[in-house]
């Protein structure tokens, strides 16, 4: 029986952070990236890519994402491939946060005004020209607070993945409660950690939403 | 591959599930609401002390996970002699998270309204509670409506997260006859269709419910 100090919680709790910041840095890359994808294909395509696309974003939103991480959980695996949480993990929040970065970009490339596309075609730019040199550069400022926003969402619902058995923050503080029974001080420790990463960068997205709203 | 009639089987689960689904979502949102609201009033007339545990609160549930909170609320708050039940800690942890985004919300709206609206309440000798609760907060609520839905509709899917501390809703239901019939893949797609229908169906009641029932059919 080996006995926990307060200062030996902390210090797991400490060292399960990486784990929580990979999985969330993971579902930023890989779901800004399908994302990108996503907005462009909805920019370029047709009515029925933008129908395929808007379900995905449905489906998405629509669902908890508890229930998204156990279909694919359980969904690779009918595959006959051996899913380890962290594969299982890393397809569901990438998956995940595509459909919302799509979902809120596009909402930033359709706020800007229809004259800048008009008068960027005017000035015979290209399609690419257009999105590189006109659009993207001013939604791409419109779309910083929100995309903030999701960052926080992200690193908090990476919480749930513990509910698979990925071993994060929150798994970390279930396993060490089973240990010493006092889950009042060790949930209060994980509800801190997790506040000391988002409360700032909730800071930066509110001084960038100040900041863009007098510009605009 | 597909085995479907697992889900035939656990019909009797599946609606047991989903009424408790259902319950939590409506419980936990109207008590949510209640307290974002009555927030939302006191961060923007309170005293400053008031605005400052407010901004505290906020922030605090805005900032961690909604599963860290549950699991606090059930078992950190039972481990200091305050033992609550599966359902009413569900309830309790949906209403106080609901609360501090609520609260966010409204208050935006409510800053939106315009001064006029405070004069012509005071000139028609409304005191300030009658000028909140009539004046102010319908067409703070319309304002901000399609915000607030989607608060509400985050929350329903949250519900799921009960299951973590053995609320029988819906995922518990899908949880417990895919461990019984290893029938997993049909039993978590089929609640997830569930789910899609579920938030499919509440954000039509409440684009129906508040103009209805809440400020009336004017576009603010």
């Amino acid at each position: 029986m080996t006995t926990f100090s307060n200062w030996d919680v902390i210090r797991n709790l400490f060292f399960s952070l990486p784990w929580t910041l990979a999985l969330s840095l993971i579902a930023f890359i890989g779901g800004g990236l399908i994302g990108f994808l996503l907005l462009l294909a909805r920019l370029i395509g047709n009515k029925y890519v933008e129908m395929l696309i808007r379900g995905y974003v449905q489906v998405f939103q629509g669902t908890p994402v508890l229930m998204q991480l156990f279909l694919v959980y359980f969904g690779i695996a009918l595959f006959g491939i051996q899913v380890s949480p962290l594969l299982a993990a890393t397809v569901c929040y990438s998956l995940y946060a595509s459909a919302f970065f799509a979902e809120t970009w596009h909402g930033c490339v359709k706020s800007i005004p229809q004259g800048q596309w008009e008068a960027s075609s005017s000035l015979s730019f290209n399609f690419s020209q257009q999105l590189r040199y006109i659009i993207f550069p001013v939604a791409l400022r419109i779309s910083l607070p929100p995309t903030i926003g999701l960052m926080v969402q992200i690193i908090k619902n990476t919480s749930l993945a513990s509910v698979i058995g990925f071993v994060e923050l929150t798994r970390t503080g279930q396993m060490i409660t089973n240990i010493t029974y006092e889950p009042f001080f060790v949930y209060g420790m994980v509800s801190l950690f997790y506040f000391s990463i988002c409360f700032p960068i909730s800071l930066i997205g509110k001084s960038l939403e100040n900041k863009y709203r007098f510009i605009q | 591959m597909f085995e479907l009639s697992v889900l035939v089987d656990g019909w009797r689960m599946f609606l047991e599930g989903l009424l408790l689904t259902i319950f939590l979502t409506i419980v936990g949102c109207s008590i949510g609401m209640l307290i974002g609201a009555s927030c939302a009033w006191a961060s923007v007339n309170g005293s400053r002390w008031l605005k400052a545990v407010i901004q505290v609160y906020v922030e605090v549930f805005r900032n961690t996970p909604f599963i860290v909170q549950l699991f606090f609320i059930f078992f950190g708050l039972a481990s200091i002699n305050f033992r609550l039940g599966a359902i009413a800690s569900s309830i309790l942890a949906l209403a106080i998270n609901l609360g501090a985004y609520a609260c966010e919300i409204c208050r935006a709206g409510i800053l939106a309204t315009p001064k006029g609206q405070y004069e012509a309440a005071a000139s028609l000798s409304l005191n300030r509670f009658q000028t909140f609760i009539y004046v102010v907060i319908p067409p703070a609520l319309a304002r901000v409506w399609p915000a607030l839905v989607s608060q509400l509709i985050i929350m329903l899917l949250a519900t799921s997260v009960c299951s973590q501390v053995s609320a029988e809703e819906l995922f518990y239901a899908s949880n417990l006859i895919s461990s019984q019939t290893f029938r997993s893949f049909e039993a978590f797609g089929f609640v997830t269709i569930l789910y899609l229908l579920l938030a499919m169906a509440f954000r039509r009641f409440l684009f129906w419910f508040g103009p209805a029932f809440i400020f009336g059919k004017v576009k603010f």
